[in-house]
């Protein structure tokens, strides 16, 4: 239903994730040159032999993770917003976060109150991973089937909220019982991390979300029907709930995986989508789908390398960095230009 | 000429209403309709009468309690979605969602039903839009985006939403239900103009009884007691209008064939 182009917005985002990506792996602790960089990441020998498993091991596998969490999240968050119609959804409205949250809670705190069973010292990325993933694919259940209960599209919303707080409540209950070593283990855990993804790991992660992209295709048509309210989207020939389904499906599976391999990281997913619709002025799903994965990408590769503080030795929670600078630059967007829609 | 038409939309001992738990409410029994095809109908009656869960039945959007609604003497139960959603567009009472959707791409999502996977417009569905547009004189307004539009304009856009849907059957709930009297006049105006010049078959539920006494082919009156079909002047032959409103402050004025408020 395109009626304007929009190609010359897309060359222009594509060349900006290009120099945000290279920006990302030339910042770092330790400084390299950018020849060195780009002959180890064509495979070339580098001056120092460290710098080339920096490269290789260290920043591209974050960069690449930026990208995946940042792109993911944002179309989750898109894909919430049209769902719900609420402006206000992003991708753990469905209480998936805070079930990837239990999930790790019970993995880090509960290995203290049943026996001892977990040394808390050698939970590995595969373990914190595959509870995340647990309790989201828990969570993410109980609210499927509540879904498939209610005909209200709005029930969801409240029943995700309703898990949400439910799940923060037993986080709690742990927490309390649990001793400050494992509290501090889980914090780092909720901080939210970009890096220490190996390469066997990104490629699970990898795999996942491209079949959480390509599920995408099939919803863009009822996507853009849902723009005009359910009842006119089924008077289209949309079949509501399959296409419900299948949209909650993806959100749940991108946003699991996504929160497994890097924590739940805040705002993006909620924000970017608004920065794509004000760039592009456009609510058509066509367009504004890979705008906000493209716009995605570029603010965590951003937001990661200021999250580093280049040059020093210290990295900043990546949470942290995402609000503290992305929630001043969406009110001043927003101010400019005065309306919030869907 | 041919004066022989075919009924387009029909029902047969129809029941409407819905299901409470495990009660029924029923608002209306053994119901025959059948309208024209390229008719322009009215559905007419009091506030809560049930104008809008015919209109519901009708279009399939809700079962019938009982009784069958035929569509080119097919049972509307045996349509698939996407083959409705070829034969009958809605207009309804709802508000849209605010989006940034422009007048153009919100009649283009009528073209939804013929488009491919990836809802890519070709040059049919491009002219059948422009064409939707034309006729519904919102040339100016097309690219503009549809929450900036005036509720006349609005209603006019999701008028060409629906014929750009291209279906044989237009339903719309209560169409000029926001507007003030020149707009009201302008909707019924155009839906009048449309069956006449694409004979598309019009039904629309209202409360502009005097307007659609004039300008609709058809009636159907609900009343407490009984369904009421057919011409303004078949339905005051069988004293239809005066049981509408069972108040002393509207009455039926049988020589000016409108409703007029009495005065005390």
């Amino acid at each position: 239903m395109e009626h304007k182009s929009y190609s010359k917005h897309f060359i222009l985002l594509s060349v900006l994730l290009i120099v945000f990506f290279f920006l990302n792996i030339s910042l770092g602790s330790v400084s390299i040159p950018f020849e060195e960089i780009l002959q180890s990441l064509v495979g070339n020998m580098t001056s120092k032999e460290s710098w080339q498993t920096i490269v290789l091991d260290f920043r591209l596998p974050k960069a690449i993770t930026a990208i995946l969490v940042g792109s993911g999240l944002s179309i989750c968050g898109l894909l919430m917003q049209t769902l719900f119609r609420n402006p206000l959804a992003g991708p753990f409205v469905l209480g998936i976060s805070s079930g990837a949250s239990l999930g790790v809670a019970i993995l880090i705190l509960g290995s203290s109150l049943f026996g001892g069973y977990f040394l808390s010292n050698s939970i590995s990325n595969w373990s914190l991973a595959i509870a995340a993933s647990l309790g989201a694919f828990l969570v993410l259940s109980a609210v499927i089937i509540a879904a498939n209960k209610v005909r209200n599209t709005m029930s969801i919303l409240i029943i995700g909220l309703m898990f949400g707080s439910f799940t923060a409540a037993i986080i709690s209950v742990l927490a309390y019982f649990s001793e400050a070593a494992q509290i501090q283990q889980y914090l780092f855990w909720s901080f939210g991390s970009l890096g220490n993804l190996s390469w066997s790991e990104i490629s699970v992660f990898g795999s996942l979300y491209l079949i959480g992209i390509l599920g995408i295709f099939s919803v863009i048509k009822p996507l853009n029907s849902f723009l005009l309210g359910e009842n006119y989207a089924k008077s289209l020939g949309i079949n509501i709930k399959k296409n419900r389904t299948i949209i909650l499906g993806i959100t749940s599976l991108l946003t699991g995986i996504i929160t497994a391999f890097s924590g739940p990281i805040a705002f993006i997913g909620l924000a970017v989508p608004h920065i794509a619709k004000i760039v592009f002025a456009t609510s058509n799903h066509k367009i504004i789908l890979p705008a906000s994965a493209i716009i995605g990408g570029i603010v965590l590769l951003i937001c990661d390398s200021i999250a580093q503080l280049p040059t020093s030795e210290f990295t900043v929670p990546i949470n942290a960095i995402t609000s503290l600078f992305g929630a001043p630059i969406v009110i001043w967007l927003l101010i400019r230009k005065k309306k919030i829609v869907v | 000429m041919n004066t022989v038409k075919k009924n387009i939309l029909s029902a047969e001992n129809l029941s409407i209403g819905y299901h409470q738990k495990k009660d029924q409410k029923v608002i209306a029994n053994e119901m025959n309709l059948a309208i024209q095809e390229g008719s322009f109908t009215a559905v007419i009656g009091q506030n809560g009468i049930g104008k809008s869960t015919l209109l519901r039945t009708l279009s399939n959007v809700q079962k019938p309690l009982e009784g069958t609604v035929f569509i080119n003497q097919k049972p509307s139960y045996a349509f698939s979605h996407q083959e409705l959603a070829k034969t009958i567009s809605l207009v309804l009472t709802e508000r849209i969602p605010e989006s940034q959707l422009t007048v153009f791409e919100l009649v283009a999502l009528g073209r939804q039903p013929y488009t491919n996977w990836i809802d890519r417009l070709s040059n049919d569905d491009l002219e059948k839009i422009q064409w939707a547009i034309e006729k519904t004189n919102l040339e100016a307004l097309q690219d503009r985006l549809f929450y900036e539009l005036s509720d006349g304009q609005l209603q006019r856009v999701l008028i060409a939403r629906a014929l750009a849907q291209d279906t044989q059957i237009i339903i719309l709930d209560e169409p000029t239900a926001h507007l003030d009297m020149h707009q009201t006049i302008t909707i019924f105006e155009l839906l009048h103009q449309l069956t006449l010049t694409t004979q598309k078959t019009i039904l629309i539920s209202t409360h502009e009884i005097n307007l659609a006494t004039k300008m609709c082919d058809e009636l159907i009156l609900l009343s407490e007691n009984k369904i009421y079909s057919g011409t303004t002047a078949s339905l005051i032959a069988q004293n239809a209008f005066e049981t509408l409103f069972t108040s002393e402050i509207v009455k039926f004025n049988r020589t000016l064939e409108q409703f007029v408020v009495t005065k005390n």
